[in-house]
């Protein structure tokens, strides 16, 4: 059974469509991100999704069960980090996940626990408006699994982090589908959902335009490689003539080749003694997004 | 009530009442704020009624001179005379306010040039003179007085000013606390989105709502207590039979007053709009409610105005019981409009409320 099924919502504000007839389906277990710039529509399905929100149209279903109207049996087998860290004010890092465990009746042995495991006993008795932008979203983490749900969906984790933050958390994040449980994550770097999720979800203006792991995603693009060649080492003209080179241009990091046999063209590099300095850069998820929108990405 | 239910319902509260008790500007308007004025009503302008009048003599003035030994102890209860020979000096005086009246004899006539800056002390100082000028006339004439008055007050002997202003200034302090918090609670938890957290958690709306109303109503309580403790304590308040009565009043004017507070949060989109509305909403209410002064000289239509304002009835079921020595019927009435206040502005507030706060 999915832990998740998601058909053809739709929402509209207004003259904006939100969401345009998407539908999604997560497998128990399953770690999916739903990756796309901001105001792509990627909260407001969250949202549906949890209950939050009555769609339009369409359905979603978590757990097999309906998540619309509020479905109190369901709630305390689902985890949710919304966008904004919500907490309750003026309370200590222990306090409030205390105070979430006991919402779900959960003992406090739990809370302290998962206060260990987010890295945040010196922190315990801060209060939340203290911590960090790193060490809050920490302790909403913490406080969405604080009752070990068997689904979690987390809303852009790491925005407004800085790139250390980011990368702290995602050792955090990558464990927490170990156990079997199935995460969902909204995100707008490609990097994140690259590195984090078994299946992404690239969406824009409402509607998922694909939907599988990041590597099939890339190499169903088919993009050439780029390999670049540090300057001086080859000239434009040697490097147009390499087999399996497509085309060559002069950048500012030295010449960039662009290739489909990126093997046989660093082996012929190779033997010519041209490697120092090579940089071999394949498809990226980036990519990926220009081809199905036509447009760069701008988070 | 299940197991989970009363712990969500006390961690809730504890969470409330802690961040409450951790906002120290919170603290200060629902409790300190408040008490200032309780000190200065009760301490120092109670003080007020009695003070007396400065009377300046220029010259000789024989009626003053020559009062019977009962009648000029009377006299110095009401003035502080002190004397001058420069009637200018004695005018200019009383002109820049530093005493209220100067007077002279001219001829057989007491002439008093007084200030109408302070107008009951003019009155005072004019119906003074007048008794004296009149009880010399009918001293002087030979007979005795065919009339006589015997001035007697209705209120109980203990009532002084404290009587009047404490359940005025504590109505006024647990309107502020119940509205103030109730705007900030639903603002400052629909931005923080902790509402929606809190919908998503296995918790229903009537714990959530319950444990916010109970700190509310357990702040309120907490506010009478300090109240009549520091009036009684420091300023000789005392109570009279039906007190009590002010608790359950108490509590359905906190209800009315949180949904006030609701209703402010509803109709704006931050957290420090929402309490400047209800701030807005309470502060004038506070003053055409006689939280602050009676509103017995007020004209008319303001008590007009004044009767559809809940503060209202809260202040007058609360007087009624606590100071006027009412029964406890009297605070029924007040009750009843409160709580249907709270009702209809809840229904007004719940309709207006939005989710989204942009």
């Amino acid at each position: 059974m999915a832990a998740i099924e998601v058909v053809d919502l739709t929402m509209t504000y207004g003259d904006l469509r939100a969401v345009d007839g998407v539908s999604l389906e997560v497998a128990e277990g399953e770690f999916v991100g739903i990756l796309g710039p901001n105001g792509a529509g990627k909260t407001t399905t969250l949202e549906i999704i949890e209950g939050l929100r009555r769609p339009d149209s369409g359905t979603a279903r978590v757990l097999g069960e309906r998540v619309w109207p509020r479905n109190p049996r369901l709630l305390p087998r689902m985890g949710v980090q919304l966008q904004a860290s919500s907490f309750f004010e003026r309370l200590t890092a222990r306090e409030q996940i205390h105070t979430f465990a006991a919402l779900y009746a959960v003992p406090t042995a739990a809370a302290d626990a998962w206060l260990e495991r987010v890295g945040l006993v010196d922190k315990a008795d801060s209060r939340v408006e203290d911590l960090s932008g790193g060490q809050a979203q920490r302790l909403s983490i913490a406080c969405a699994l604080v009752h070990g749900p068997e689904v979690v969906f987390l809303d852009e984790p790491t925005a407004a982090l800085d790139p250390q933050a980011r990368r702290n958390l995602w050792d955090l994040l990558s464990g927490l589908n170990d156990s079997g449980r199935t995460v969902v994550l909204t995100t707008h770097y490609m990097d994140e959902a690259e590195v984090l999720c078994d299946r992404v979800a690239i969406m824009d203006a409402g509607r998922i335009l694909e939907c599988d792991s990041p590597a099939a995603l890339i190499r169903d693009l088919d993009a050439p490689a780029r390999i670049t060649v540090a300057p001086g080492q080859i000239t434009l003209e040697d490097a147009r003539a390499i087999a399996g080179v497509t085309n060559a241009n002069e950048g500012a990091e030295g010449v960039v080749l662009t290739t489909r046999e990126p093997a046989t063209v660093v082996s012929y590099l190779a033997q010519h003694d041209q490697l120092d300095g090579v940089r071999v850069q394949t498809g990226t998820l980036e990519d990926v997004f220009l081809d199905l929108t036509g447009r760069e990405y701008r988070a | 009530m299940s197991a989970p239910r009363v712990s969500a319902f006390v961690a809730l509260s504890t969470a409330i009442l802690r961040g409450f008790v951790r906002d120290r500007s919170s603290v200060f308007f629902a409790v300190i704020f408040p008490l200032m004025f309780l000190v200065l009503f009760g301490g120092i302008f109670s003080d007020q009624s009695q003070s007396k009048v400065d009377l300046i003599q220029v010259g000789d003035v024989s009626l003053v001179d020559n009062l019977p030994p009962d009648a000029r102890a009377a006299f110095e209860q009401t003035f502080v005379v002190t004397r001058s020979d420069d009637l200018a000096r004695a005018i200019a005086a009383v002109r820049k306010g530093d005493a209220d009246v100067a007077i002279e004899m001219q001829g057989d006539t007491l002439v008093a040039h007084y200030t109408q800056t302070d107008q009951v002390k003019a009155a005072i100082t004019q119906g003074a003179l007048q008794a004296f000028v009149d009880g010399t006339n009918v001293a002087l004439s030979g007979r005795p007085p065919k009339f006589d008055l015997t001035a007697e007050r209705v209120e109980d002997d203990s009532l002084k000013t404290i009587q009047f202003v404490t359940p005025g200034l504590l109505g006024w302090a647990v309107a502020m606390s119940a509205s103030f918090g109730a705007a900030a609670t639903l603002q400052g938890w629909r931005q923080s989105k902790l509402l929606r957290r809190l919908q998503l958690a296995p918790v229903s709306t009537r714990t959530v709502v319950g444990a916010r109303v109970t700190v509310t109503v357990a702040i309120a309580l907490v506010q009478m207590a300090i109240f009549i403790g520091l009036g009684a304590a420091a300023f000789g308040l005392t109570l009279t039979g039906s007190w009590w009565m002010a608790v359950p009043l108490l509590v359905v004017g906190t209800l009315c007053f949180m949904a006030l507070g609701l209703l402010a949060g509803a109709l704006t989109k931050t957290q420090e709009a929402a309490v400047n509305a209800a701030n807005f909403i309470v502060l004038p209410m506070a003053f055409l409610s006689g939280s602050f002064f009676p509103l017995d000289g007020a004209p008319g239509w303001l008590q007009a105005v004044s009767e559809a304002l809940p503060l209202r009835h809260l202040n007058d079921g609360m007087l009624d019981v606590m100071v006027r020595g009412e029964g406890p019927s009297a605070a029924l009435i007040p009750i009843a409009i409160l709580a249907t206040f709270a009702i209809v502005v809840t229904l007004i507030a719940a309709r207006l409320f939005s989710w989204e706060s942009s």
